[in-house]
């Protein structure tokens, strides 16, 4: 990337402490999260496995397990890639590095608060917005510093345009902050709890609203900003189309906070706002292909360097999970087909395809090629490991979505199956007893997940962690620029 | 304007970014708040009983929405399997609603007289002791739960001020109704209350603006 190049960048010294922190509890996150979700899945199968604690409880521990994942995990490399990102790319220091590292810090004491309060059964009952009202306002404070930071950092560039990523993050920064305000609106009678200032059908209009657009803005625009800084850096190319860039971001954006009520297909939300939802879930699909097509073409005359480094395939197959979730979701609100998934294990499949395939897969990528330079290391300790926590992800992340897939497809119709008399063929608990060899499938495959983050963390322990000697005078040294 | 306008401009980009994604919730929330069909109470539905208020809140705790909907939809395979398709009006009360979005255990919105509550107190207990292919863990602490004195009429409380109508003698009497019972019990009196309102008596019915 030109922006890159020259000698001004050395001149530059860039605040890179929130952004270590953040690298380093990315992959702390990651397995937190993840050991949660294997836990889980496991209790699916032996629901003895929560030894009748309620703190170890399946249906108190899932809020956790998507916490942590989406906002632990999937927050942290955000953070880090954000603040590393528009650094590089705006020529210019941190705005405020103390309130990044309070970011830091705030950001992880939202998530401990998270993992006490949630098994505890502290909640607000809303999906992905469980956290009570305390906890919501520690975060709305947190997320307004992010946002002083990293638009402050943009207005004090030294280079005259805006690049493409930071508009991407930034979008992701205004938008969270919206939905979460709105969303999180509600009566407190405690310190623990309190009740949605909405109630049925608006309350889930608003529920579905941000739950879409957390997926659309922080699982995905958040995600495409790190994916349009570090696949040029990575292939060592300017991004394909910059054409393609600005009319994709401008359509994604406007449109995903349209395609909410396709999670409520068929139900009391009033039809015409189901059907609004369908429509822009559908148009959604030319957008979100956009930021695929500009990220895979990005290779165009490189694609040899996809053969021997296992970073870069990490941040194209994450590519290609993208492309195909963001295909399946479109699929998936229409309605006939909704009637079909809804409810039903292809829900889970398709998260995850977008969670583990496009989300982990390359924040995975991006923390690899990120690690070694904010650290001030010459490369990842072992590019062999990576390469082996490549194909433990993508074999783990294909087993959990095709499992999900089949039991999904099968309980939607076994829930429908009539007889010729017009009776229902099954019972509930017959479609439950089909999915148990599906569930030992995903479980598997998480499993496999799971143990390319292990593989992760020793690589990055021991890329952190060199001769002793060696380590002192690192320390001494101020990070700066050494890769450019 | 060039777009080259707004790449060089952060408060053009961050307002116009502003302004992109408001559309989508202006049209698809607030007319809502204010759609009749949305916001009007089933007719004949009871108001919740203290003991029923107090049951819901151990249903959000607990996070049963994670397997369980409380949502039949308009399809006649649900409605079928659970009964009448849900209706906007059934939740108007509802803060927050309980929809749902997996059902890895089955819906819940006209289970209420389906089983007796001993079924399910043995069912919450250990769910295998009834159904011996279920994967729901045992939740045998509710048994040996209770409330505490003003628990209850400070949830009736902060229900009625975002607008469930309670009125104030149901409020005062509430810790009375709700004394020595434990969790599983405020529980089951709240899922034997899901079910469709009874329709209201012709008299009644025709009385109505």
């Amino acid at each position: 990337m030109s922006e890159q190049r020259g000698t001004a960048a050395a001149s530059v010294q860039y605040e890179d402490r929130a952004i270590r922190g953040f690298a380093v509890m990315t992959v702390v996150w990651g397995i937190v999260g993840m050991t949660v979700g294997v836990w889980l899945a496991a209790q699916l199968m032996w629901p003895a496995l929560n030894f009748d604690t309620p703190w170890l409880t399946y249906s108190r521990l899932r809020p956790l397990h998507t916490n942590a994942v989406i906002f632990a995990f999937g927050g942290s490399a955000l953070f880090a890639s954000s603040y590393w990102c528009v650094q590089r790319t705006c020529r210019a220091a941190l705005f405020l590095p103390k309130l990044a590292n309070f970011t830091f810090w705030g950001w992880m004491l939202v998530i401990v608060l998270a993992a006490v309060t949630l098994p505890l059964g502290i909640t607000q009952g809303k999906e992905y917005a469980e956290l009570e009202w305390p906890i919501d306002i520690l975060i709305a404070i947190v997320w307004v510093a992010y946002g002083v930071v990293f638009f402050g950092t943009v207005a004090k560039r030294t280079v005259s345009h805006i690049y493409v990523a930071n508009w991407f993050f930034g979008a992701f920064i205004i938008a969270v902050a919206l939905l979460h305000i709105i969303n999180s609106i509600a009566i407190p009678f405690s310190w623990t709890h309190s009740y949605s200032a909405y109630s049925g059908a608006t309350d889930a209009m608003v529920q579905w609203w941000y739950g879409h657009n957390a997926v659309g803005f922080f699982l995905t625009a958040g995600f495409l900003g790190m994916m349009y800084y570090f696949v040029p850096k990575q292939v060592g190319r300017p991004i394909y189309s910059y054409r393609l860039s600005i009319v994709h971001f401008w359509a994604l954006i406007a449109v995903y906070m349209w395609a909410g009520p396709h999670h409520l297909h068929y139900t009391a939300l009033p039809d015409w706002v189901q059907s609004i939802g369908m429509a822009f879930s559908l148009i959604l699909l030319a957008p979100s292909w956009g930021g695929m097509i500009n990220g895979v073409m990005t290779l165009s005359g490189a694609w040899h360097k996809l053969r021997d480094d296992p970073i870069l395939k990490f941040l194209i197959v994450s590519l290609s999970f993208y492309g195909m979730s963001t295909f399946e979701g479109p699929m998936m609100s229409i309605k006939t087909v909704n009637a079909l998934s809804h409810y039903t294990d292809w829900g889970i499949g398709h998260v995850h395809s977008g969670a583990l395939g496009w989300v982990a897969m390359i924040s995975i990528g991006s923390m690899y090629a990120l690690i070694p330079r904010a650290f001030n290391r010459p490369a990842m300790y072992s590019i062999q490991a990576i390469n082996l926590h490549f194909w433990m992800s993508t074999v783990g992340t294909v087993l959990y979505i095709t499992a999900m897939w089949g039991a999904g497809l099968m309980q939607g119709l076994m829930w429908r199956a009539t007889e010729a008399d017009g009776t229902l063929t099954y019972s509930f608990v017959e479609s439950l007893k089909a999915t148990y060899p599906f569930y030992a499938v995903r479980l598997a495959g998480g499993l496999m997940f799971l143990g390319g983050m292990f593989v992760m963390a020793w690589n990055v322990w021991k890329t952190l962690a060199p001769p002793a000697a060696h380590a002192r005078s690192l320390a001494l040294t101020p990070a700066r620029e050494s890769h450019a | 304007m060039k777009h080259e306008f707004i790449e060089k401009n952060v408060g053009w980009l961050a307002v116009l970014t502003a302004v992109a994604i408001s559309f989508g919730g202006l049209v698809e929330i607030v007319p809502l708040m204010n759609d009749k069909s949305a916001i009007t109470a089933q007719p004949g539905m009871p108001v919740r009983t203290a003991l029923e208020v107090a049951g819901r809140e151990v249903y959000l705790r607990e996070g049963c929405y994670g397997c369980h909907s409380q949502m039949v939809r308009t399809l006649a395979e649900e409605v079928l399997r659970y009964g009448p398709a849900s209706t906007a009006g059934e939740s108007v009360w509802d803060h927050p609603f309980q929809w749902g979005s997996k059902r890895t255990g089955p819906d819940l919105a006209r289970v209420g007289g389906r089983y007796n509550d001993e079924w399910h107190r043995i069912h919450l207990n250990n769910p295998r002791d009834v159904v011996p292919e279920s994967n729901m863990p045992g939740y045998p602490w509710l048994a040996e739960q209770g409330f505490e004195a003003g628990e209850v009429p400070a949830m009736m409380r902060a229900l009625k001020r975002v607008g469930v109508p309670f009125d104030d003698a149901a409020i005062a009497k509430a810790d009375a109704d709700v004394a020595g019972k434990t969790k599983a019990d405020a529980l089951i009196a709240f899922m034997q209350s899901l079910r469709f309102p009874k329709p209201l008596p012709v008299a009644t019915a025709e009385a109505r603006p």
